[in-house]
């Protein structure tokens, strides 16, 4: 559908197209996480998955590791890492594949470390898994890994517990499993969600530096914008599901066009407004929401809203359109800008 | 490390002193003293009176109390009312007996117990697991002497598979070195006789481990069921380690927690004599000997057994957390 060719380095690693998650369950309505979501990421490149609670930003990631249950999930549409599909591969072949050439930082690094087990063996059981390698050199490599990541004193680090290492080290950690095997795609869950701001940025730091280095394609998974602006190339807001709106980084914050993207960027708290000006939510929440079949699910929330935002009143429901160069928009009414805004500031153009 | 061990036991001061007392209130508490059980229903007053005389029983209670806490502390529980034979001699022939009777019946319940739980979680929702989950209902529900008497039956008085009473072969005539039968019995090299022990071990161990048994299913397959939703497991899943790995060090290592917990007071339950079903198959152990003794008023035997016991369940509950601390690093003692 929307595969974006020429990224940085050439062909993209990961080719996500028209993915759809849904979840059923005896005696319930099924639930559709993931609706029609498109993407790519080439080598090198970074880009944001952005949206709320709840929005399938971490469904998505973890139907494209192949993590979801099998029962009681379905998994449509195409994944293709190298070219090569995902979707319906066997399980041997996604475990040849996971931790060696695509890997997954996770959210809450102290539960997802297991807390039984050394930090040593959980590193070195990657290594010793994907690579024909002694126990020893693993030693080695892991040590190694550990110091690359900014752990100081690996080799005592390895023989201790996930409890015994502050919450920045156990993400760092997690970070150096990941790494262990060199993947050519690194999916980052919120990896800075659970840490304090210090380490946050350190942490981030790292990723940059290891997309850079290494030319690994990263998507970051957050709902934080200090992210976006900090990391990623290209970001894709996800809202209800489905992605609203496209747009390279720069573009994204000096001009965003979907209301919802819109509201994001404004209720970010800001340095430069007066003392005790009142923030500026988006009003309702993720739950006020209506299905895509009906008509746009940000409507019930968005000022901008109409009433051909509703399917019955346009007859289709809203598609995601080309919408000038490297964007791509779902939506009838976006916020418009003058024609030269030398200088206006994102929250100025919504208002 | 030791700090808490040393704490632990001093703990047990306080514990045995208390029980101690509410021991003593209770068996003198009990209607028809030892004098009436030695003597029988028929025994003249005079006699009864010569009766507690000679054993110290016409003391006040008090006295009664403070001497045999006096010995106590010694380890000198008095004689038997019944066999005239020292009180602690007669734990020492017997607690082998129950020791051998637990460690069978506890082989028997987490050998089936983990594996069937492990699979009623991995197949969970299927038949095996319904079934296994009314099964462990089942066995948690059924009476103990019930289900002993059930097994005495139907395998050892209807089938004759297997010895229904006692701990070995009255005509075995084996030596004796430690009171473990089976033990004495591989280490005289008298195989016979050890395996005929282990024969006589088979029915009590199964009915005995049938409660344990049925704990340590629900509780593993609970605790697998939750484990594989942890966080970890994920991660583990991630890393694209091979399904046997993620089971092994991630899964199973994790689940078995709780269940060592389980399994650790379970034998301490045990341990303390398990009266009914030692008396069902006339074991000599521990159980059964309480249980004569209860209706001969031996008050020594009941008094030095129970408070030993009590020791021996204090140090299996300490045994178990120690252990737990080796299990899982989070709560290594230090």
């Amino acid at each position: 559908m929307n595969s974006f060719q020429g990224g940085p380095a050439g062909a993209p690693v990961l080719e996500v197209d028209d993915l759809a998650v849904t979840f059923t369950r005896r005696g319930e309505q099924s639930t559709r996480a993931v609706d029609g979501v498109s993407f790519a990421v080439a080598p090198g490149e970074t880009i944001g998955l952005v949206g709320e609670s709840g929005c399938g930003k971490s469904v998505t990631s973890l139907a494209v590791m192949g993590l979801l249950p099998r029962r009681g999930v379905e998994v449509t549409g195409s994944v293709r890492f190298n070219g090569q599909e995902l979707l319906g591969a066997r399980d041997g072949m996604l475990r040849r594949l996971r931790g060696a050439d695509m890997a997954m930082v996770f959210q809450d690094p102290l539960s997802s470390l297991n807390p039984t087990v050394r930090i040593g063996t959980q590193v070195t059981e990657v290594l010793l898994e994907h690579r024909e390698i002694s126990k020893k050199e693993a030693v080695e490599e892991a040590v190694s890994l550990l110091d690359r990541v900014g752990i100081p004193d690996p080799r005592r680090r390895l023989d201790e517990y996930p409890h015994q290492l502050s919450g920045g080290m156990r993400q760092r950690a997690l970070i150096a499993m990941s790494l262990a095997c060199s993947p050519r795609l690194l999916i980052a869950d919120e990896p800075t969600t659970a840490l304090d701001v210090t380490i946050q940025a350190q942490i981030l730091e790292l990723l940059r530096e290891l997309v850079v280095d290494t030319g690994t394609a990263l998507v970051m998974i957050t709902h934080d914008l200090g992210v976006v602006a900090g990391l990623c190339d290209r970001v894709h807001v996800m809202y209800a599901g489905k992605i609203i709106e496209t747009a390279d980084r720069y573009d994204l914050f000096a001009r965003p066009r979907q209301p919802y993207t819109g509201g994001l960027l404004a209720s970010v708290p800001r340095l430069d407004t007066g003392r005790g000006t009142p923030l500026t939510p988006i009003r309702g929440s993720a739950r006020d929401t209506i299905p895509w079949e009906q008509g746009c699910a940000f409507a019930p929330r968005c000022d901008n809203a109409q009433d051909d935002c509703l399917t019955e009143v346009s007859g289709a429901i809203v598609p995601l359109e080309y919408d000038g160069p490297g964007r791509e928009l779902r939506c009838r009414h976006p916020l418009t800008y003058p024609a030269a805004p030398a200088g206006a500031t994102a929250l100025g153009a919504v208002r | 490390m030791l700090r808490f061990i040393v704490r632990r036991l001093l703990q047990l001061i306080p514990i045995l002193l208390g029980l101690s007392v509410l021991l003593f209130a209770w068996l003198r508490a009990l209607p028809g003293g030892p004098a009436q059980a030695a003597l029988g229903e028929r025994a003249t007053p005079e006699a009864i009176a010569r009766y507690n005389e000679l054993f110290g029983l016409d003391e006040p209670l008090i006295v009664q109390y403070l001497r045999f806490l006096g010995r106590a502390v010694r380890l000198d529980f008095g004689t038997s009312a019944r066999t005239g034979r020292p009180v602690t001699t007669e734990f020492l022939e017997r607690m082998p007996g129950t020791i051998e009777l637990t460690v069978f019946a506890m082989v028997f319940a987490i050998g089936v117990g983990i594996p069937l739980g492990y699979l009623a979680a991995r197949k969970h929702g299927s038949w095996l697991d319904s079934t296994s989950v009314i099964g462990s209902l089942l066995g948690v529900a059924i009476p103990v002497f019930f289900l002993a008497y059930l097994l005495r039956l139907l395998f050892a008085v209807e089938l004759g598979w297997l010895p229904g009473s006692g701990r070995q072969d009255v005509r075995m005539d084996a030596t004796r070195i430690t009171n473990f039968y089976v033990l004495d019995g591989l280490l005289t090299r008298e195989w016979d006789a050890a395996w005929d022990a282990v024969l006589h071990l088979i029915l009590p161990a199964i009915a005995l481990g049938t409660i344990p048994l049925a704990i340590i299913v629900r509780i593993t397959r609970a605790s697998v069921l939750d484990v594989v939703n942890e966080d970890y497991v994920r991660t583990a899943n991630a890393k694209g380690l091979a399904t046997s790995t993620v089971r092994r060090r991630h899964i199973i290592r994790n689940a078995l927690l709780p269940v060592s917990t389980t399994i650790g007071l379970q034998t301490g339950l045990l341990l303390s004599g398990a009266v009914l079903t030692e008396s069902v198959f006339s074991f000599g152990g521990v159980g059964s000997a309480l249980y004569d003794a209860l209706f001969a008023r031996d008050f020594a035997i009941l008094q030095g057994f129970i408070l030993m016991l009590a020791i021996v369940y204090v140090l299996v509950n300490l045994l178990v957390d120690i252990s737990y601390g080796l299990l899982d690093p989070r709560v290594r003692v230090r």
